[in-house]
């Protein structure tokens, strides 16, 4: 247990996809504009994550080398869909927001990095936890630019008002998503290496 | 190797066929619910159950609201392209007599923070609009000298909102009175007459041109010199 925990927690902290291995930083710098946003993605991300590490783990025998990137993109893409077609339907609203980034999810290097370097040589219980891990430290990530962002920008959270009137404008338009993402990776960083 | 890849491929098309299938009727419901809610928003009061119908010279669909037997009011779905980062559609709700009852954002890609503040309850771009008399009303921006509050600093955001209202409204006239209403934008007006006359319903361009000269009875409407 000890290993699956230490798996887990990993994607959080010492693997965390946006601030240290810096992966899918489109969607994380396109889609969290607001902290709802932020989390739909990253739970979507998640989503297509953990179910593609589950696949790819159980038919990592059965694929020949050569053309398991095509395999993966295969099963990556059907799973993306998938989440596309559910979201359009149940979540009518989320789904117009993320728009475009939803398809995206294909090329986030993130699924495709982790089905390459966990799923295909582990097995699936620890295939599903390292994609939970990896997708909820996306998740979190995410929420969090998109929170900070939030606040600076337009002075509320989850869209509730903190305080009327606004705020800088720039942290929601598009420079505003990288000088977010800088600091908290600094912050981040500083954390992290304190507590090693 | 083929035959794997090729069995893969099989089975995950299988799997999107299927949930696609399964999706197909929940999705067409929830576009059809945004519908019924935008006409609920911008409508007064009806009891019978809208069917989208088009007129000649407007793109989007049209709505007819009834109480009974009486015709209280028409929706119109209208879009305009000149938004700031696309379309800018907007459902637009007219009692019978042309007043504005209110107008819901249907969809639009504006700048989080700026131009998105169209969607926003009672901003200053709907309530130029909501509750006037649409005849009575220059529906262009203050910058352009018309009667619309642009939002702050979403100038341009602002032009494709009164556009679609306006491209709503020619469009009621067409419903309402028969005669087709020639929709053209307040940009389209504006390059026309910097390029010295415009081209209108009796009259080309070059006639145009020259009808604030001669006595030419067929000039009228957006000639620049009439």
């Amino acid at each position: 247990m000890g290993k699956n925990l230490s798996t887990f927690t990993s994607g959080l902290v010492k693997n965390n996809p946006t601030f240290v291995l810096v992966l899918g930083m489109c969607p994380t710098l396109a889609t969290t504009s607001s902290a709802a946003n932020g989390m739909g993605m990253g739970a979507a991300t998640m989503f297509v994550l953990i179910l593609s590490n589950i696949v790819i783990s159980l038919i990592k025998n059965l694929i020949p080398d050569k053309v398991r990137i095509p395999a993966y993109i295969v099963v990556i893409a059907s799973f993306v869909t998938v989440v596309q077609l559910l979201m359009q339907a149940y979540l009518p609203d989320l789904y117009n927001t993320l728009g475009v980034f939803i398809p995206l999810i294909v090329v986030n290097c993130i699924i495709l990095g982790r089905a390459e370097a966990f799923a295909s040589k582990n097995g699936v219980w620890a295939s599903a936890l390292d994609g939970a891990g990896i997708g909820l430290g996306f998740t979190l990530s995410l929420t969090l630019i998109g929170m900070v962002r939030e606040i600076l920008g337009n002075g509320q959270i989850f869209g509730m008002d903190l305080w009327q009137g606004g705020g800088a404008l720039i942290f929601v338009l598009a420079p505003g998503a990288f000088i977010v993402l800088g600091y908290l990776m600094i912050l981040f960083r500083k954390l992290t290496a304190k507590t090693k | 190797m083929v035959l794997v890849l090729f069995v893969i491929c099989a089975v995950a098309s299988a799997a999107v066929a299927y949930v696609s299938q399964i999706t197909a009727e929940p999705i067409e419901q929830a576009k059809q619910q945004k519908v019924v809610a935008a006409l609920k928003a911008v409508l007064p009061e009806f009891d019978n159950a809208p069917v989208a119908a088009s007129v000649e010279g407007f793109e989007g669909a049209y709505y007819e609201a009834k109480l009974g037997d009486q015709t209280v009011g028409y929706a119109f779905e209208s879009t305009s392209p000149n938004g700031f980062n696309g379309n800018v559609k907007l459902m637009v709700g007219f009692t019978a007599d042309g007043t504005i009852v209110n107008i819901e954002v249907l969809e639009q890609a504006e700048t989080p923070g700026l131009g998105t503040n169209m969607t926003v309850v009672d901003n200053p771009l709907l309530l130029s609009f909501k509750g006037k008399q649409a005849a009575e009303m220059n529906m262009t921006v203050k910058k352009d000298g018309g009667d619309v509050d642009a939002l702050t600093a979403a100038t341009i955001s602002s032009r494709a909102y009164a556009d679609a209202v306006a491209r709503a409204y020619a469009a009621f006239k067409s419903v309402t009175t028969g005669v087709v209403e020639a929709y053209t934008s307040a940009t389209q007006l504006k390059a026309q007459a910097e390029e010295g006359g415009a081209a209108c319903g009796n009259c080309t361009k070059e006639e145009a041109k020259e009808c604030g000269e001669g006595p030419h009875g067929k000039c009228h409407g957006n000639c620049k010199h009439q």
